[in-house]
Formats: C-alpha cells, structure tokens, sequence
C-alpha cells in the first residue's frame, strides 16, 4: 500500500516511513502530495481538507509537513481569539519572532500581509510555505474579510504560499455572498468499521496478546459504532474500559480463547458506559472511581445521572410539579384536574380529538403566576399560606435554570414562565414526594 | 521514435517532469502572466489605451472592469500595465498604487497605505489633517515638489472595488474620482469587481464624478473555443529546455482532447463555468498526477480530477453519519413531508423515530434519550441542521425550533451509498409517511 505514496523529489525511504504511520489514509496523502507536489514547486494557493471529526485530517497534514521538513505554520482557529493572535503566530513560525514583533497593537490585516510582504521580500521562499488552519469554520465568526483574504493570500503576498483549512463542515457553508478566490476540496472519508478497527488494534497492551486486544476491540465497536464513529472517542472508550475486560484472566476465571465469556462479562459494562462516559456526564476519573466502588457494593450495575442528584426544598418540588402541568396541560383543562367537585363534563367534550399533536412534542408553554400559584395550591395537600418565601422560592427555581422567565422586562407585573425541565426529571421529582404526575398529564390521559 | 537527428540537449525524463510540473504549477497556481492573452483582445486595446493617456499624455481618467471571479480582470490590468512600462519614460514617471477592499477596510487604513506606497511617510511624518480630501490634496501636492516642476502621473488600482462602497460616507471613492475630474495631478483610478450591479452601489455625488467607462470581461465563449483553450493552457512554451519532449507533450495534449470522454467531461465543465480559474483547477488536478512512469496526461487523470472537483460535499459528510444519526435525518424528513416543510424540535424528531422502533419486534436501536440529544447535538454542528431562531437560548435544547438543511434528493442518494444500510431503515425512508 506504501506504493500510494510516491514522489520523485522525496526519497523512498523516507516516505514509507511517513506511509507506515498513516494506516488506512494512504488514498488520501497520496492525493495530497500529488497536489503539494516537490518542496519547491508552486502548489494550489488554498486548499480546503474537509471531513467528519476524527477522520485524520490534521494528523495526516501534520504528518506529512513534520516528516519532509518543510516549512510551515499551524494556527488553531479555537485558540486564536483574536485575530491579532492569528496573525502573529503565522508570522512568528514563518519568519521568526521579530517578525511578529513587528505587528502594531490590533493589527488589521492590512498590517498583516504589509509585514508579510516586507518579511518575504527579504527571505523569499525557497520551499512552498504552508499555513494550516484548524477548525477553519470559526473563521467565519471572525473579521468578515479574513476569510477570502487567507484564500488569495499567495496573490496578495506573491509568495509562494499555500494555505491549507481543515474543518468539518462542508465548503457551501463558508462562500461569501460576493464569492471569493475557491480553495481546491479535498474530502477525508470517515473510517469504516474495518479501518477503525485495524487502526485501534494497533494500541495494543504489551502484557496482552495483540488477538486478544483486536477482540476486544471488535467487541466495543460491536457496542458503540451505531452510535460514535469518532475514533478519538472511541480510543479514549477504548483505554478506560480496558482493564475492566481483562478482569476475569487476572483473576484466572477465565481463558484467553474464550472470547464469549469475556464478551458476557464486558458487554453490559460497555453500554453503561455509553450513558456516562459517552455523555461526558463523569469524567474518566470519576468513572475509574465508580468502577472501584461497584467492585465493592457487589457491583449491582446501575446507569446514572448526573441529574438525579439535585436537592431541593419540599415546597419547592411542588411548585416545580404545578410549573410542569401549568406548561404542558391546556389552562382550560385545569378545572377538570384540580377542582375537587368539577361536577359532570363528559369526556368526549373534554378531550377534543383535533388537539392530536401531544404538549409533549411541542414543548412547554408560558404561564402566568397565578396560574401557577393556583395549581400549586391544589396539588399540595396541607394548607399553605401565600407567604414570601414561595416568590422567593420561585426565584430560586429560576436561577437554577429549572423555571424559565420568558416575555419581555418591562412586563414586570405580570411574568410569565415555562417549566424547564424534562418528564423524566419531573417524574423523579415527583416520585420523591409521593405525586403521581402522569395522572394529572393531559397528554397521559 | 524517429531517428531524427536532435540537436537540442536531451534531458533525463525525470528532469522533464519536474520541469513540466514546474511550468504549469506557475501558470496553474501562482498568476504568473500569461505570455499572450486569449479572448481579450478589444478590451485590452481598450484599456491599454485608456492608461497611455494616463501615464503618457497626463489625463486624468476613470474605468472600472468589470467580470465574474476568476475571469482575468486582475490579469488583463497587470498584462496592460506590463507592457506600458516597456515604455522608459513610463517606467520612470508613473507611480501606482495598490488598494485592496479586503485588506484595506476603512479610508484611514487606506491613507496610510497610499502614503507608504508613494513613499511620503517622512514628507507627512505627524502632521494633522482636517478631513480626507485636506491629506489627499497633500499628498498629490508633496509629489510635485523634488527636482521636476511638471506632475507625475499616478495610477490608483482599487481591487475588489465593490467593498470601498461600503466605507463611511465613501469618502475615499468620492475624493479620488474628484481628483481623476478636477485635479492638476493626472490621476487614473481602476476599479477591478466581480459585481454588476457596481454603479448602484455608489452614491450619487460619488456616481456623477465617476467617468461611466466600464470594461466587461464576460465570455460568449463556444464550446470548441473553450476545447481550444484547454490546449493552450496545457501547451508547453516554446523556451522548453527539451524540446522533443515538449513536441510529443503538446501532441499527447492534442490527442487527450480529442478523446470522446475527455470532451464530455469538459462540456460538462464548459456548462457550469467558463472561467479561467475553474479551468485551472481541473488541470491542475490532472496534472498533479503525472510522473515519470506517466509522463503525459491520460483520460483517466482529468476523469479522476473532475470526479474530485465535482464531488458533492454533503453527500460526502452524510455517507459518515452513524446509523442512529442517520436514522434521526430519515425522521426529520417524514416529518418535513407530514408538515409541509415546518421547523421541528428533537422531541418531535424522537417522537417520529420511536414510531418506527415500535414497528419493529426487536430493537436494536434502543437509545436512551441523552445520547440521541448528543446525535442531535452533532447533526446541528455539522450545520445540517439549523436553529430557525439563532438567539433562543432559553427554550429547553429539546424543543429548540429546527430546520433541515438537506432535499428531499440528497437524503434518498445518501441512503444508496450509505454502507451497509440495514433494510428496514432504508425502507422506512422510502415509506410515504413515518
Ligand atoms: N490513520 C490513523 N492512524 C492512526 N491514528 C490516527 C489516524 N487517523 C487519526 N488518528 C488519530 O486520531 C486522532 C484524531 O485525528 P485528527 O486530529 O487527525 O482528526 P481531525 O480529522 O483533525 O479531527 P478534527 O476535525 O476534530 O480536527 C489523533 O489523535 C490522531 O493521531
Ligand atoms: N485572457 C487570459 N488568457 C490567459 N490566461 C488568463 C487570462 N485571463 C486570466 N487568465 C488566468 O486566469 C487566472 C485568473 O485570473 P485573475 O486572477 O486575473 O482573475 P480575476 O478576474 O482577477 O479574479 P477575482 O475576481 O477573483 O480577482 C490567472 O491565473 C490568469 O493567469
Ligand atoms: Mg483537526
Ligand atoms: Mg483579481
């Protein structure tokens, strides 16, 4: 495969090695170098690297600049917060710090390619310079002509400059109105199954066999690729789990070969992780922490949220609840929950059969205070006086981001909210205080 | 091979190569100025013409050109301007200036500029100016003063000239074009855009000092015109080192043109854009891919280039989607049928999804709510998605309003290429309603 990579002013050797390190991208440097051509040959002036993350594209670039040496500058457009920032760092390793040094206090880009030009007019580039642009959608966010500046730059400076912008979203998304200079596309494809699984099987442990890494590897694709195809993700999965797999042979429970056994042990353990190392709702820490402690607690397994975990006053629960059925019910059906002798309404009249799409599907709508001061009462059971601290209480609820103020602020004698939480989480906070919501849900009914 | 005696030095194959990839990566990639320009002609006499009274005779002139990206206004003005200067007494005389509406953009931004490239910076060195046309005035004046009593012409290039419209007040524009109506100093400005509709975007007193001269780069080009400039572009010049290699190069160019699918990629090309620079990119493509063991350009190389420069972007990320985030996409657009193109929510979205799962005996996509939010979450930052109002941060995740970027089309095709489709998924796509 190391035939893909070829190129008359790179010696052989040299680009095997660089083959060998890019395993399953080989089309693709290929491709690129062709297009990069010899280290002194004009390239194109921009070229726009575009594919899912994780799918290589920087490592590849990286790769490839770093191993024929050529000269080039890499700007990370996340850590860039000013464009002030950009430009220094791509003069500062293009041209050294005096270079950079010769930017004024916020630079316009004017400034940038004036400096760039003097610079370059004393060290004309012998080999094509490379300026790598990471996370190149956030340039959009920034000056309005940084953008089809960096792409004609080469015309703008007349050096022999390529500027190189690797994102994740499509070329569509970044043309201007008016148009610009059209970077050439080059489109990374995500791994397949077979490829992700090839390049993380090269992680192997060293106390383990590479067979039995690869299996494992198999069996935690078998879990996640329906859902992740990341394999920065997938390899940081990977690593955690790990020693959980391994569990049973260093106890001698069980043989290497019996991969079966090994796949019943790990597989209910992989898709726990999926709920909370996946979500990022514990960090890796943690979750070697809850591992440890399962072992303990004879390891019941038990998914968890980080939201069952908030703690609120007794009243506070109820006013949540009556913020939640004032949200997703009607208010013309709050009489035929809360009023205790509402008298006869048929239930044909009551349920209009046209209101078809559910509350639930359409989200939470706002409701007045006493709308919902009226529900509260009625929900909770022992009488309780209108005092301050329930409007203190309700304040709070919207601090924590569980109430929603909406409408606007000079409305301010007469608010309104939305509830802002989910059924789920109402349905544990219910459960807490004895309340069985879903009989009050119209949508339920 | 003829047995031709060649006097010329024969180079080794490699070296023709890399001379080759040399010669048209600069006319590829790098602007150089053509040797002649193709298809111009009447507006470079025109414009030729327009800048010798400027540099020559010290008129004052205006001219803007006018074309689509990449057509060669930059290229015609430079091409105009190389061969003014052959002239000796031009070359000393004239003095120009580059502006740029991308890079200088705002009228203080652009004095500086002008000041530098006219080298006046000591002659300015802190003084203060009242308004725009005060420096201006100065800065023409300082140019008089030195050893000659009579002015110099100056040429003032305004590329992406659109964008100086945009400046406050567009004081630059109005002072310069008043300088090119009224002023002793013969003053040409040249204004290069892409846009037609130029004229309207300036204002009028800007718009009545402007002399209404435009020259338009937009090609009635036919298609065997355009076959012919494939070949010119892909032409070796006649100072090759090698020139056996040079004659057989040219005729394998003839030759590839000649090729049935050859001419029907490039007709294709020939139908979306007759630029230069689209053109280039093609070939450019094409002839990345020669080597020594391929030493001319084969069909299959610009092929493969035109499959690579028409590849279809988002076809492209969909065929990368997992399959749950797939499968929230075939949701969103049942529900984009059933509600006639409505914005939706996740919750909607999920609702749509589960409706299928129910279908189904077994289910293997049996997602807990968060990591389908996380699908979602991804779906949105691939732009796939997008918010209908951007500013509702308070609206709960799930019931933020969406749109979905895609057709109808780009769905159904993604499905075909999408590996390994499971068949209940691809069918529940192509059901008329979730
Ligand atoms: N073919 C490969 N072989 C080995 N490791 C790889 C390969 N491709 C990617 N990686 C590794 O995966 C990780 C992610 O790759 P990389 O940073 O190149 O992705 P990216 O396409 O730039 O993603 P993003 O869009 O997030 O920037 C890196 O740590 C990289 O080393
Ligand atoms: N008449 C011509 N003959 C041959 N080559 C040309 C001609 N015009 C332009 N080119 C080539 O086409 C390419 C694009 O031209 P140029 O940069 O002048 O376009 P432009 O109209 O200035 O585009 P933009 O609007 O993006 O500035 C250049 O590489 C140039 O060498
Ligand atoms: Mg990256
Ligand atoms: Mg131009």
């Amino acid at each position: 495969m190391a035939a893909l990579l070829q190129h008359p002013c790179y010696e052989e050797e040299r680009l095997r090695r660089v083959a060998d390190k890019l395993p399953c991208r080989e089309v693709q440097a290929g491709t690129l170098l062709s297009v990069m051509g010899g280290p002194e040959q004009h390239s194109f002036p921009s070229i726009f690297i575009y594919g899912h993350r994780a799918s290589g594209k920087s490592h590849v670039i990286h790769m490839l600049l770093r191993e024929l040496e050529l000269p080039h500058a890499t700007v990370s457009c996340v850590e860039c917060v000013s464009v002030a920032l950009l430009f220094e760092q791509v003069l500062l390793s293009l041209f050294g710090c005096d270079a950079a040094s010769l930017l004024p206090r916020s630079p316009s880009l004017s400034d940038f390619v004036r400096i760039y030009r003097q610079q370059c007019s004393h060290s004309p580039a012998v080999q094509t310079r490379y300026i790598v642009m990471e996370k190149a959608e956030l340039l959009r966010d920034m000056d309005a002509n940084l953008l089809p500046a960096l792409l004609r730059l080469q015309e703008l400076v007349q050096d022999n400059v390529t500027v190189i912008l690797l994102s994740e979203i499509v070329w569509d998304k970044f043309r201007p109105n008016t148009g610009c200079f059209e970077p050439l596309q080059l489109h990374f494809p995500d791994y397949s199954k077979g490829e992700l699984q090839q390049i993380l099987a090269q992680d192997s442990h060293p106390s383990y066999s590479a067979e039995l890494y690869s299996s494992y590897i198999n069996i935690l694709l078998g879990v996640f690729y329906s859902v992740c195809r990341d394999l920065r993700e997938l390899r940081h999965l990977a690593a955690l789990n790990f020693s959980k797999f391994c569990e049973p042979l260093e106890e001698g429970k069980v043989k290497e070969s019996d991969t079966h056994k090994l796949w019943r042990n790990i597989e209910p353990h992989l898709k726990k992780a999926m709920q909370t190392v996946y979500l990022r709702e514990v960090s890796s820490v943690q979750w070697e922490q809850l591992q440890q402690m399962e072992e303990k607690d004879t390891g019941a397994v038990r998914g968890l949220s980080a939201h069952a975990h908030v703690e609120l006053p007794y009243y506070s629960k109820f006013l949540l609840i009556a913020a939640y059925l004032a949200s997703y019910n009607p208010a013309r059906t709050d009489k035929r929950f809360f009023v205790k002798h509402h008298g006869k309404v048929r239930k044909t009249n009551f349920l209009k059969k046209h209101e078809k799409t559910s509350n639930h599907l359409l989200g939470p709508k706002p409701f007045p205070l006493d709308r919902l001061l009226a529900i509260f009462y009625s929900v909770v059971d022992s009488r309780v006086a209108p005092t301050a601290s329930i409007f203190s209480q309700i304040s709070s609820l919207v601090t924590l981001q569980l109430l929603a103020q909406v409408g606007h602020d000079d409305q301010i004698d007469a608010p309104k909210y939305k509830c802002a939480v989910s059924l789920d989480f109402i349905r544990a906070i219910s459960r807490t205080v004895n309340f069985d919501i879903v009989k009050y849900l119209y949508d339920f009914l | 091979m003829s047995k031709r005696k060649v006097k010329e030095a024969h180079l080794p194959i490699g070296e023709c190569i890399s001379e080759v990839q040399r010669v048209l990566r600069e006319r590829f990639c790098h602007q150089q100025l053509p040797e002649r320009l193709e298809g111009v002609d009447s507006q470079y006499k025109h414009l030729l013409e327009l800048l010798r009274r400027t540099a020559v005779h010290g008129e004052s002139n205006s001219v803007l050109i006018v074309g689509p990206r990449g057509a060669g206004k930059t290229t015609l003005l430079n091409c105009a301007l190389r061969e003014l200067l052959e002239e000796k007494e031009v070359k000393r005389n004239l003095l120009q200036v580059y502006l740029n509406g991308l890079l200088q953009t705002d009228d203080k931004i652009a004095l500086k500029e002008i000041t530098r490239q006219l080298s006046l910076e000591n002659v300015v060195g802190d003084k203060v100016f009242g308004s725009f046309a005060e420096n201006l005035a100065f800065l023409l004046e300082a140019l008089k003063k030195g050893d000659r009593s009579s002015s110099r012409p100056v040429l003032f290039v305004l590329d992406e000239f659109d964008l100086f419209a945009h400046h406050r007040n567009q004081t630059l524009l109005y002072n310069l074009l008043d300088v090119s109506q009224s002023a002793q100093t013969p003053v040409a400005v040249v204004g290069l855009t892409c846009r037609l509709d130029v004229l309207e975007l300036l204002e009028k007193r800007v718009k009545s000092r402007f002399s209404h001269r435009q020259i338009h780069l937009l090609s009635g080009m036919t298609f065997p015109q355009y076959l012919q400039r494939v070949q010119t572009q892909l032409r070796l010049p006649d100072g090759f080192p090698d020139a056996r290699f040079s004659h057989e190069w040219n005729g394998s160019v003839q030759t590839l043109c000649e090729d049935k699918s050859v001419e029907e990629v490039l007709q294709r090309h020939f139908n979306s854009s007759k630029d230069f620079r689209s053109l280039h990119m093609l070939l450019m493509l094409s002839v990345s891919r020669v080597s020594t063991a391929n030493p001319a350009i084969r069909p299959a190389d610009l092929l493969e280039a035109s499959r690579m420069c028409s590849a279809d972007p988002k076809a492209n990320i969909l065929h990368g989607l997992s399959i749950l985030e797939l499968c929230l996409i075939i949701a969103m657009k049942h529900l984009n049928d059933i509600y006639d193109g409505e914005p939706f929510n996740l919750q909607m979205v999920h609702n749509e999804f589960k409706k299928f799962l129910q279908r189904k005996s077994h289910s293997i996509y049996n997602f807990e709510q968060p990591v389908i939010m996380k699908a979602f979450e991804h779906l949105q930052q691939l732009e796939l998605i997008r918010p209908v109002d951007a500013s509702a941060a308070k609206t709960q995740r799930e019931y933020q309003l969406m749109r979905l970027m895609l057709d109808q089309s780009q769905i159904m095709e993604a499905l075909q290429k999408y590996p390994q489709c499971p068949t209940d998924v691809k069918q529940w796509a192509m059901s008329a309603f979730g």
